[in-house]
């Protein structure tokens, strides 16, 4: 029986249908995602652009169940997702964060950050996986017992990408992995991402507000503005600079480097 | 052993203690502890406190050992007599004790009334402190509702009420300032927990399906500690002075205890004549609330990152 499209069984492994996310109540409510849709196929990579506060991040909050209070449709895999989340979804969605100074736990050694999860979901063996672990995100057995502060930070984000490969996920959801860190080790965090991508055939969401980085990392785009997605391209048509949407096209213009022309013909979309 | 292998095995601590690549939990953990005593070891006032408090201890312990006389022992040929006579450095009080041989004593009262209390008070502060904080909503409400109840009320006075209810004795004292020290342990837990929930480390630690009392037992607590534990430390001064308080009132030790706030209370009658029979214990009560709170100021500089070092 063939799949139909939309509950989509086979190649669709995020779907995401008329998600709003609102938090607060009455007055002060903050609507911060408006009837958002897109799905992200088996090993692709998605990446989600915007700017500051346009809900990006949320989209992916939501996803994890980190953010409440949504409603619309989200499926894994084809299963839709009710406000809670269960250990078979983290098994399968992890995600790593913006921040690797706020993200790995201060008085925790890097073993155990990297062995908490295992222990969670009761895996045996957890001594090898973790030193196998930090071999693949490029880090020695030496780092194995070290504390954060004893890490830069581009090693604190190997970390926290082993951490979220643990539980050896399929899909993993990326808030901005590279934006807190310096130029050169961006491109290794990219290229670390890359190569595991191949190696455990995983499917990434990345969010990013940096047009080049979604260029090097994904396949598909889309563009959000003031919580709504604006346009839904394909990473070819990014490179040839044909977007369609204005904003997108204002978007483009500004990561081409600041000019005092360009700032002054932005607009704002809603 | 011989003079030389222990130096080497001395070296050796010393490097396994400042390794840069530790093999194991346990010598990550002892490079940590071992870090945070070279930063309090640095702060010579902090070092004199805790110098005042190990020589509490070991008073506490070796009392027996250390102390000329009985502390109960009355000779009333050799009643209050003046510091400084021979056999009783300290003098001697109404009854003819030796006073230094009830300090050195007094010492273990006021160890056991500090270490209940602290084995209780900060303990349970903690637990409804980072409870409260992580799960918010109406457990929290509820939880701190409860501690403003306990925050109104005045420790001493609510200490004179539990003593009056439940007769004199240094344990109904002790419950007494156990009951009446948490709430501020709480507070200060809930507010660090507060800043600890919304951080990117424990929504990792839940995306991977971690239970909230290993979320709040494993994470948010640890985090916690350092600043409770300063403020314990700085609350000890008020804690032995609550005691002594207690004593003084005829509502904690009872006599013939050697306890420091009631030898001051019966030294009141002889202060204008016998100055020494209150002003002794006065010293050690001074002298130990001193200790503590230098100790607290130098681990608060030491443990919290905040003090901006």
């Amino acid at each position: 029986m063939p799949a139909s499209p939309e509950t989509g069984a086979a190649g669709i492994a995020l779907l995401i249908a008329h998600l709003d996310v609102r938090f607060g109540t009455g007055e002060g409510a903050v609507h911060a995602v408006r009837d958002t849709s897109f799905t992200v196929r088996r090993g692709e990579s998605f990446g989600l652009v915007g700017e500051s506060g346009s809900g990006k991040s949320t989209v992916l909050r939501a996803i994890a169940g980190l953010a409440r209070g949504w409603t619309g449709r989200i499926a894994v895999d084809g299963k839709d997702l009710g406000p809670n989340r269960t250990k078979a979804f983290y098994e399968t969605v992890q995600m790593v964060f913006q921040d690797p100074y706020g993200s790995l736990h201060p008085r925790h050694t890097v073993d155990r950050t990297l062995s908490e999860p295992a222990k969670i979901h009761g895996i045996k063996d957890i001594g090898p996986r973790v030193e196998a672990l930090l071999r693949d995100v490029g880090l020695g057995p030496e780092f194995r017992f070290r504390y954060p502060h004893q890490l830069s930070g581009g090693q604190r984000q190997r970390v926290a990408i082993a951490r979220a490969l643990m539980l050896e996920p399929r899909i993993l959801l990326l808030d901005e992995p590279t934006s807190a860190l310096d130029v050169s080790v961006q491109a290794e965090i990219l290229n670390l991402l890359q190569r595991l991508k191949r190696e455990h055939g995983l499917t990434y969401i990345l969010v990013s507000h940096d047009l080049a980085v979604i260029a090097h990392m994904c396949d598909r785009l889309a563009v959000m503005n003031a919580g709504r997605i604006v346009e839904e391209m394909d990473v070819e048509q990014l490179r040839r600079s044909e977007p369609q949407h204005n904003y997108t096209r204002q978007l483009l213009n500004a990561s081409l480097g600041y000019d005092r022309e360009t700032a002054d013909t932005l607009l704002t979309f809603d | 052993m011989t003079d030389g292998s222990d130096a080497s095995s001395v070296r050796g601590l010393g490097v396994w203690l400042t390794s840069e690549t530790p093999s194991s939990p346990l010598q990550a953990r002892c490079i940590q502890i071992y870090l945070g005593w070279l930063g309090l070891a640095r702060n010579p006032l902090a070092m004199l406190g805790l110098a005042i408090v190990v020589a509490l201890i070991l008073a506490a312990i070796f009392a027996p050992l250390i102390a000329p006389y009985d502390p109960i022992a009355q000779d009333l040929q050799r009643r209050l007599l003046p510091p400084g006579t021979p056999g009783n450095l300290l003098g001697t009080d109404e009854l003819g004790r030796d006073i230094l041989s009830r300090l050195l004593y007094g010492a273990r009262i006021t160890l056991y009334v500090v270490a209940l209390v602290v084995v209780t008070a900060p303990v349970f502060g903690l637990l409804i402190g980072t409870v409260a904080g992580y799960a918010g909503g109406w457990v929290d409400t509820v939880l701190m509702r409860f501690t403003d109840v306990f925050l109104a009320f005045p420790r001493l006075v609510l200490a004179l009420a539990f003593v009056a209810a439940l007769g004199p004795g240094i344990g109904n004292a002790v419950l007494a300032i156990a009951l009446t020290s948490w709430p501020p342990y709480a507070r200060i837990a809930r507010a660090e927990t507060l800043t600890i929930r919304n951080t990117d480390f424990i929504s990792a630690i839940r995306l991977q399906g971690a239970s909230p009392l290993r979320i709040v037992v494993g994470h948010v607590m640890p985090l916690c500690l350092s600043s409770v534990i300063v403020r314990v430390t700085l609350d000890m001064a008020g804690i032995i002075l609550t005691a002594a308080g207690l004593g003084f009132l005829g509502l904690g030790a009872q006599p013939p205890l050697p306890e420091w706030g009631a030898m001051i209370s019966t030294g009141r009658l002889y202060i204008l004549d016998q100055w020494w029979v209150a002003t002794m214990p006065g010293l050690a009560i001074f002298t130990v609330s001193l200790g503590f709170n230098l100790l607290g100021d130098g681990l608060r500089d030491a443990l919290d990152p905040r003090s901006g070092r």
